[in-house]
């Protein structure tokens, strides 16, 4: 299955892109998906490796079984207001 | 167009306050608390020159109205709006408004206290700091608390 990862901020940098599809076995969890983004590169290993996530726009726990066409934005510590 | 505004909003513009607090006016309310969080010159002893807001757009304006409509259950509230700008803002600017209207202060200020501190910890949105030295820096910001959605 494909899902679509969303980075924002300093997620932004370290993964030099704003989003891009990433290739998973079916059953797959965010902890998984976070996995394959940490090994993209030496960058990329600067990525968390239990970041908030939020699926289709909702926040989920790190073992929330992803599906097919997702959208799982990885999202850094907040600073709005 | 004041009444056919959103109550939650994330905008590139610049907020308008009165367009606010029209959007929460009732006659049966007897408070009003309009909140402005505006762009300071410094932090952490540092000179700022400017802030760059960030939001997860599509996300971050569901979720600020789920926040006004636990403030509006919470409190009991009569009327509730808010909005977060983004973009590239210079001191002074707002960057987030939010107003209550309510029968009686209380409740009022309760509820606008409880907005903003829902914000800062769940909101999709981030900033970066230009300083005056010319160099930039994203705010050090707070793991979001995902338990108020319960997940997916």
């Amino acid at each position: 299955m494909k899902v679509r990862a969303l980075f924002f901020a300093s997620y932004r940098e370290i993964m030099g892109g704003a989003d891009f599809d990433v290739d998973l076995p079916d059953g797959a969890t965010v902890s998984d998906l976070i996995t394959v983004l940490r090994e993209r590169d030496d960058a990329a290993a600067r990525l968390p490796s239990d970041p908030a996530v939020a699926v289709n726009r909702s926040y989920c726990a790190s073992d929330a079984v992803l599906a097919d066409g997702d959208e799982v934005a990885i999202i850094p510590p907040v600073a709005g207001g | 167009m004041c009444s056919t505004m959103a109550r939650a909003q994330i905008t590139t513009d610049a907020i308008d306050p009165q367009a606010l607090l029209a959007r929460v006016a009732d006659p049966s309310s007897g408070a009003v608390i309009l909140f402005l969080g505006v762009v300071r010159n410094h932090n952490d002893g540092r000179g700022i020159e400017a802030m760059r807001y960030d939001a997860y757009d599509e996300m971050a304006q569901g979720t600020l109205d789920e926040i006004l409509a636990e403030a509006e259950e919470r409190y009991g509230v009569g009327r509730l709006a808010a909005v977060h700008r983004v973009g590239e803002l210079g001191i002074g600017d707002v960057s987030v408004a939010i107003a209550v209207s309510s029968a009686h202060r209380a409740e009022a200020y309760e509820a606008s206290r409880y907005v903003i501190e829902e914000i800062k910890v769940r909101l999709p949105v981030w900033k970066k700091e230009r300083f005056e030295d010319g160099t930039s820096e994203w705010v050090a910001g707070r793991n979001p608390d995902i338990s108020a959605e319960g997940g997916a």
